[in-house]
């Protein structure tokens, strides 16, 4: 069992701010929770860039494939039809298809990806500590488990940094 | 953010050097042309559908980043305001182009069949009601006349504002900006429809202005990103940085796209349907102009979309200046397409000495008009109430 440390702040600044005073202290910041993406968070956290645009890539690119060869496959091997007397192989005519596949298996891809990733599929348990999160609460969470302090010192480094109601509790992970 | 390593700006002067440069690339062009004329002889519709094809070019870069500038201030974006300036400064060229055109005016008997009100055929004859000379002349004069009001009265209402802000500066420029979108939306597909829809007399289609429209947006995206660039190198506007390059260059990109989009559009449904009188229009670039029009395809549409994917690509000054002058010279070809098959015919038109130098003398009047305008005020707008957002923000 390890403690989990957690304040809120109202503005996205008083955050940011609070984040690079952690920082400078030495603390490491488990995760930060925010409403909407903040300008220079990313940064000051220094996370790494998300692969979510490979995926996209790979789903696009296997949409786009899937959907040019199985009309290719349809309309020369499966089902030849005659439309107006064009040839079986016409490639105008799959291009809406091939696009609109294109782009909906990179969407599918991408948005079946994010939620796995995010552990936000169903039947998975969020772990929300502030439903205000969601809403108008930016969240600084600090664990015992990669710092050296103890649990009142991490509260009373993020109780200096301005961080309205610090609490703790006790988490499995 | 920490505002690091940002260096002073060097106030811009436009150099003899720079003059010197535009001159000798002017002569090129000039020289090109005199060359077409008196030594090579071209046939007459050749050298006038040249002309054509650049005052087109010229007014498409001008008239594409004023949109671009009114659109941004219309949907309150507040990224674009430390290149606001460039944007002006283009839109200002607009009434220049009809210089350019008046030049190309002796040549209207070559390049519109209309014109030849003795004999028209029957088809022609029908569209007499719109396509006639005086009624074209009148839509010419207001067409310009709109958009010089509009690119002068938003540049004086931008100005005015470095000297003395007022609470209501914004709230004019977006009405005024709304104003014009409105306009140019109907002005865009109708000045299309006049100026090239018309050439090949018999033939039409709805989606026309808006494909003209984008090619115009792509080109003068393009334009801009390279004044960018070399703004951003010669520190003239060292707030640049690779954030604005990286939403040009999505600009650009997304842009590409859409202009294939309506490009496969227009070409699907003439395909699909399949009638004679729509199909000849594609017939004849098919056949005759076979090269252009794959490379046209590959160069607006394959090139950017695969080169400019990444996050890196978009970000990094040299290598999206490259796209952009290859998309720049795409969409110079697009119009050659729209034009040359028309205007010429597949047994005169040709890429010689005159299509390749030409183009020189253009760009050296727009950019030495560009510069004149860009030097008479401060390089970005610092009044600007989103000036500070705009120089302190990142892509997520």
């Amino acid at each position: 069992m390890r403690a989990i440390v957690y304040g809120y702040f109202t503005d996205e600044l008083d955050l940011l701010n609070a984040v690079k005073e952690l920082q400078n202290k030495g603390i490491r910041i488990a995760d930060v929770r925010t409403p909407f993406p903040v300008h220079g968070l990313d940064a000051a956290l220094k996370l790494r860039r998300s692969h979510l645009p490979k995926v996209a890539f790979v789903g696009g690119l296997i949409g786009g494939t899937l959907g040019l060869f199985f009309q290719v496959w349809v309309f020369t091997k499966g089902w030849p039809l005659n439309f107006g007397g064009k040839p079986f192989l016409s490639l105008p005519s799959f291009i809406p298809v091939t696009f609109e596949l294109t782009v909906l298996i990179a969407a599918f891809s991408m948005g079946i990806a994010f939620l796995l990733r995010s552990n936000l599929g169903p039947g998975s348990i969020p772990d929300i500590l502030d439903e205000e999160v969601t809403d108008d609460h930016f969240q600084i969470i600090l664990s015992e488990k990669n710092n050296n302090l103890s649990e009142t010192e991490l509260v009373e480094a993020l109780a200096a940094t301005g961080a309205l109601d610090v609490k703790h509790v006790n988490a499995e992970k | 953010m920490e505002k690091q390593n940002i260096p002073d700006a060097v106030p811009f002067k436009f150099g003899k050097k720079l003059k010197t440069w535009l001159g000798i690339a002017a002569a090129v062009g000039l020289i090109a042309l005199l060359w077409g004329v008196f030594i090579a002889q071209l046939p007459a519709s050749r050298i006038w559908a040249n002309l054509w094809l650049n005052a087109l070019m010229f007014l498409f870069l001008g008239l594409g980043a004023l949109f671009f500038w009114t659109v941004n201030t219309l949907g309150e974006s507040t990224w674009q305001i430390n290149i606001q300036r460039i944007m002006e400064s283009m839109g200002l060229t607009i009434p220049f182009a009809i210089l350019f055109f008046v030049i190309a005016f002796p040549g209207l008997k070559h390049l519109f069949e209309w014109t030849h009100t003795e004999h028209l055929d029957e088809i022609l004859q029908k569209k007499t009601a719109y396509l006639n000379m005086p009624f074209w002349l009148i839509r010419f004069v207001s067409y310009f006349a709109l958009w010089t009001f509009f690119a002068f009265y938003l540049r004086k209402i931008s100005v005015k504002n470095d000297f003395e802000p007022r609470d209501n500066f914004l709230k004019k420029l977006r009405s005024t900006s709304g104003w014009f979108i409105v306009i140019f939306a109907i002005t865009s597909s109708t000045s299309a429809w006049d100026w090239l829809m018309s050439i090949d007399g018999h033939w039409f289609s709805t989606l026309y202005g808006w494909y003209i429209f984008s090619g115009m947006f792509v080109a003068s995206i393009s334009v801009i990103i390279l004044i960018s660039v070399a703004f951003k190198r010669f520190n003239i506007m060292p707030n640049i940085n690779s954030e604005h390059l990286h939403d040009l260059g999505k600009y650009l990109f997304g842009f590409s796209i859409f202009w294939a989009y309506l490009w496969i559009s227009q070409y699907l449904l003439i395909w699909y349907g399949n009638i004679p009188e729509e199909t000849i229009y594609y017939v004849e670039r098919v056949d005759n102009f076979n090269t252009l029009f794959y490379v046209n395809m590959t160069v607006n549409f394959l090139f950017p979309f695969l080169a400019l994917m990444t996050r890196g690509a978009k970000r990094q000054p040299l290598y999206l200046s490259v796209i952009a002058i290859v998309v720049l010279i795409g969409h110079y070809i697009d119009l050659y397409l729209a034009i040359m098959p028309g205007a010429v015919g597949h047994e005169q038109a040709a890429i010689g000495l005159l299509e390749i130098g030409l183009p020189f003398f253009y760009l050296a009047a727009f950019l030495l008009l560009f510069l004149v305008f860009f030097e008479k005020a401060k390089p970005v707008p610092e009044n600007h109430p989103y000036f500070i957002e705009s120089s302190d923000y990142e892509n997520i």
